[in-house]
């Protein structure tokens, strides 16, 4: 065996090489159809081009992500409370610094004071749906699935039913750019985000009990770990993503409109987790899949913008490409394809007998 | 140490946590089980205790259920506070609002709630324009008339409905046709070759049906439609969907924005791709509704023109509730007067006169 198909195989067996492979499989569409999407030109003193629209745009999914993986590995269930919270969020966020007004130009209230708002009010509902996960034992989606109809109509309540704007170029760097920074600042959010949650996930042994609790929440309480701690405190910390998330949003439009703000985001977030070939079922997760997943969805939005698909077909050719990544990433289909070379195989040497 | 260092940030968490939940109280939105539940059940309970005020004053007051989409624009905004001040106790109505946030579901479980607290009439600005004939249906069988608001249902028999009160769409989207040709004539370009782009409303809703067609209408031989896309109606996506188009095409002339919130985008991802818009700009950008921030984008030069989509329903609606009282019939179809405005014009004044 030579040594190429010897790398070629080890290549094949790294974890991460399907979700790898599907994000390139989604660029690679664009290498054909659009050449210019990998051009990145610099613009008023700002990286320009769809790449960067992609990484940009996938920053609040990213964020999203991240808890979700944690949520899943610990439960075994899904969070589908995120997009609801983040809404949330970025209603208290604004409602803060607008200081209950529909418009203003600057701030009533510290800058600070709003995004601590909004990450507390994150944390409180992941706290919320922790505790109902972790402690009443309530199923993870039914647990959740109340502050997915709540959350609007509570974020409905403070910003009385209004899109409220805060009209401040301050507020809108968190959106956008940093005066000098290149990049978008929705960027370096998720990169922190994700690093911070490695860090604490590798330099300490959670990542390790996280897993454990996932494969068998009982086996871990005997062994002596606090599986309810741990699982409410994926729930809480995936709350805060979603609050952080919710600031994103909100900056970028520098308006909370409740309705719409993170709709269907849950969905995608946990889309993401399952394109990084995570088991939706929980246990071993990969948080670096799950990040790749989520650019690969926003990477596939890219594409499709890029291409010029009409938008009542959008979700069609979106879905055909969800259904082949995810199929890809069976194990069944690999067995199936196993099969068939094999039967291939074997007639092959027959032949060559006769 | 590995283990101190984990309960240290246990604790840290718990700690955390604990003092999110002791300010929970004084937070609008704590995650107590309460506050959920009357949040939840906030908009029927406001009904339950509506309802015997209701029967009780049903002799002198017109009861009104408003099944309303929700709250996803400006222009929803003053087409909600148009219905609120024109149904007023003082002027012999009471108005039950119910705000679907954007789903039919919630707007079909509204006016079934309407029908069973026996309003007097039935007003919905439906979310889509199918599947609401079995509702309809229903409120028929109680006797309640139904008037449409804004957007259009798609229904075999019209007489499932009284009539329907909104903006000409297709009228609107010639309209800004014509002004972009004038406009152009003016400048000299009328028969340049002109690429324009458009951001579509949320597809099949009526203001994008109609916009669309009427732009369509009124497209020059010389006028190149490069793309369509939606965005949705909101601003993000318009954005979002704008950034796209820069980089796709570089030589837009006219970004055309079925709504404002979709050009505040638009013109967000302009700004950012170091071009300009506006009437000293490079882009044209024309957007329908003409909201308040509208103007403030007119004033600041960043948007051209914006076409009326009047929002102000509630008079028109309260004077056909008036004439059906008095047993008069009406007409099916009723648009309300719409114009539009733009930077040549005194923007800063009109806003002033403006009541939304």
């Amino acid at each position: 065996m030579s040594n190429a198909k010897k790398t070629l195989r080890k290549l094949t067996e790294y974890k991460l090489f399907l979700p790898f492979l599907c994000l390139a499989l989604v660029l690679l569409i664009n290498v054909i159809k659009t050449p210019t999407f990998f051009a990145i030109t610099i613009n008023n003193g700002v990286f320009y081009g769809y790449i960067i629209d992609v990484i940009n745009r996938a920053s609040e999914l990213v964020i999203l992500a991240v808890g979700m993986t944690l949520v899943v590995a610990a439960s075994g269930g899904t969070d589908i409370s995120v997009g609801a919270v983040s809404a949330l969020a970025g209603a208290v966020c604004c409602f803060v610094l607008s200081g209950g007004e529909q418009s203003v130009n600057e701030y009533h209230a510290p800058y600070i004071l709003g995004v601590l708002a909004a990450m507390a009010i994150g944390i409180i509902c992941g706290a919320w749906n922790g505790f109902l996960v972790a402690k009443m034992k309530i199923q993870p989606m039914v647990a959740t699935l109340i502050l997915f109809t709540a959350g609007r109509g509570i974020a409905q309540l403070i910003t009385d039913g209004q899109m409220i704007y805060v009209r401040v170029d301050h507020f809108k760097k968190l959106g956008a750019f940093i005066d000098g920074v290149p990049l978008p600042t929705p960027v370096f959010a998720a990169i922190f985000v994700v690093i911070v949650t490695m860090l604490l996930l590798k330099k300490t042994a959670l990542g390790l009990y996280i897993q454990t609790v996932g494969i068998n929440a009982k086996a871990a309480r005997l062994v002596g770990l606090n599986s309810t701690m741990i699982q409410f405190l994926t729930y809480t910390y995936c709350g805060l993503c979603a609050g952080i998330a919710g600031l994103i949003i909100t900056s970028r439009v520098y308006s909370i409109d409740a309705n719409n703000a993170g709709l269907n985001m849950e969905l995608d977030a946990i889309l993401a987790v399952a394109l990084g070939g995570n088991s939706l079922g929980g246990g071993k997760f990969s948080l670096a899949g799950s990040v790749i997943g989520a650019y690969t969805i926003q990477a596939l939005t890219t594409t499709l913008y890029a291409m010029g698909v009409s938008a009542d077909q959008i979700p069609v050719y979106k879905a055909i490409v969800v259904v082949i990544i995810v199929s890809l990433q069976s194990p069944e289909l690999l067995k199936i394809w196993k099969n068939i070379k094999k039967k291939f195989g074997n007639d092959g040497a027959r032949k060559k007998v006769a | 140490m590995k283990k101190k260092l984990l309960s240290i940030i246990l604790a840290t968490a718990m700690v955390a946590t604990m003092v999110g939940c002791g300010s929970a109280t004084s937070e609008p939105a704590a995650a107590e089980p309460a506050t959920k539940e009357a949040a939840e059940e906030a908009t029927p309970a406001e009904e339950v205790a509506e309802e015997p005020a209701a029967e009780e004053a049903s002799d002198d007051l017109i009861v009104v259920g408003y099944a309303q989409v929700g709250a996803e624009s400006d222009w929803r905004t003053a087409n909600t506070e148009s219905f609120k001040t024109t149904f007023t106790e003082e002027n012999g109505y009471q108005l039950i609002f119910d705000d679907a946030q954007q789903k039919q579901e919630n707007q079909i479980k509204a006016i079934r709630s309407f029908i069973q607290q026996e309003v007097d009439y039935i007003v919905v600005a439906p979310v889509v324009e199918t599947g609401w004939e079995t509702v309809l249906e229903e409120a028929k069988e109680a006797g309640i008339p139904v008037i449409l608001s804004d957007r259009m249902m798609d229904v075999s028999d019209d007489s499932l409905y009284e009539c329907w009160v909104g903006g000409n769409f297709v009228k609107e989207g010639e309209d800004a046709a014509a002004w972009l040709k004038t406009y152009l004539e003016d400048q000299g370009r009328g028969s340049e070759e002109i690429n324009i782009v458009t951001l579509q409303g949320t597809i099949g809703a009526s203001a994008q049906v109609g916009r669309t067609e009427g732009f369509a209408n009124g497209m020059q031989d010389n006028w190149v439609m490069l793309d369509q896309q939606t965005g949705e109606f909101t601003q993000s996506k318009g954005q979002e969907v704008m950034e796209s188009f820069l980089k796709q095409y570089p030589d837009i002339d006219v970004v055309v924005c079925e709504n404002d919130n979709m050009a505040f985008g638009a013109i967000d991802a302009i700004k950012a791709a170091g071009k300009t818009c506006g009437p000293e700009g490079d882009i044209i950008v024309i957007s329908f509704d003409a909201v308040a921030a509208a103007f403030d984008s007119m004033i600041a030069g960043d948007l051209n023109a914006t076409f009326e989509c009047n929002p102000l329903h509630g008079p028109r609606v309260a004077e056909i509730i008036q004439k059906l009282e008095a047993g008069e019939t009406v007409e099916k179809i009723q648009y309300v007067d719409e114009s539009y405005f733009d930077t040549s014009m005194d923007v800063a004044a009109i806003k002033e006169t403006r009541a939304y």
